[in-house]
């Protein structure tokens, strides 16, 4: 790949680092990444990537722009409410960079389409909501042999950490499977400060930038833990878990499973 | 005696295990807490069974869903601490 005049003017921060370069800019414009949700987490990845030059860019989400979205999925405007977030989420990735072809599924990820869908791509993000996808998206990735960015969100606080599956800590490892029902506390008490988001999907972009580089250090074998109130950030080392019913010496998962979601406590 | 929870030093009795600490810490929802004693994640079933000593290194990782609400069905997420 030669990239054009407009392309060495466009990504010439990148190329003036030395980490990057030309070279490194054209692994970007090789380079395939995943969205898994195009919301809170998916919004400021997919808008990094897609400014980065990352060639291909998947968004899979099966959701449609409601209100109450846009306090902090970013990808999304006030004229996007009603509208499936796949397309909004391509409109605003290709404004930012015609360069990047988009790939877009309004479907949810599942166990049936999991393999199908995550073959195309070097680096997954996850940018899911819940308990089931986050445990499907680390579940698939295994099994495809996927690098994956971990996240959460919660109120003030977020947590991140990337996986090269087989190699370093998974989330299994750390979190073994969904809390059981009754254990997850009242819906009214759930809520997440937009920008914290865009931190952490930030953090997940940057991953992805790096895997795709090949530069620096993951975040492999370390959970980042990011408080927002106290704003400290700390980064908390995992080893891998022999007793890790995914990765481990003996793993009871074998193919993939749906996790169920714990029923909240509505009081 | 002396051990570390979450990277800050805590005073705490001697002789406590692993579930009663997280009772004391005032962690209200325990199943959305994975547990690390120093470096290595700790089984669930050996939190009873499991006593600290002093300069234990303990982290609490704490289960985080994302921002879904009930009208979808699913709600991971809260105030559990």
């Amino acid at each position: 790949m030669n990239l054009t005049g407009e392309q060495v003017e466009r990504y010439s921060r990148h190329i003036i680092l030395s980490e990057v370069g030309g070279r490194g800019q054209e692994q970007l414009l090789a380079g395939r990444v995943l969205l898994v949700g195009a919301g809170g987490l998916g919004s400021p990845a997919g808008l990094y990537l897609a400014a980065a030059g990352v060639g291909t860019i998947g968004v899979i989400d099966s959701d449609v722009v409601d209100l109450t979205n846009l306090q902090r999925q970013v990808l999304h405007g006030t004229s996007d409410v009603g509208k499936p977030k796949v397309e909004s989420a391509e409109a605003s990735m290709a404004e930012i960079n015609p360069d990047v072809q988009i790939r877009t599924y309004r479907e949810r990820l599942t166990t049936d389409n999991a393999s199908e869908i995550l073959a195309d791509y070097d680096f997954i993000i996850d940018g899911t909501d819940n308990f089931p996808s986050k445990f499907l998206v680390a579940d698939a990735c295994h099994f495809a042999g996927k690098p994956y960015s971990h996240a959460g969100i919660l109120r003030f606080e977020g947590q991140t950490i990337t996986v090269l599956p087989g190699q370093t800590t998974c989330y299994r490892c750390v979190f073994k499977q969904a809390p059981p029902d009754g254990a997850v506390p009242s819906c009214s008490q759930a809520g997440v400060l937009g920008v914290l988001a865009g931190v952490i999907g930030s953090i997940q972009a940057t991953e992805a930038v790096k895997f795709l580089l090949g530069i620096g250090e993951l975040l492999t074998g370390r959970l980042l833990v990011y408080d927002a109130l106290k704003m400290k950030i700390r980064t908390i080392h995992v080893n891998r878990n022999r007793d890790c019913p995914l990765c481990g010496s003996n793993p009871t998962i074998t193919e993939l499973i749906e996790e169920a979601q714990p029923a909240c406590d509505l009081k | 005696m002396q051990i570390e929870i979450n990277g800050e030093g805590t005073a705490i009795d001697d002789g406590l295990n692993v579930a009663s600490l997280l009772k004391v810490q005032d962690v209200k929802m325990p199943d959305m807490v994975s547990v690390e004693l120093n470096d290595e994640i700790l089984e669930r079933e050996d939190f009873e069974t499991t006593t600290l000593k002093e300069g234990d290194r303990v982290e609490l990782l704490y289960f985080m869903g994302g921002g879904a609400l009930p009208e979808h069905g699913e709600c991971g997420t809260g105030d559990w601490k």
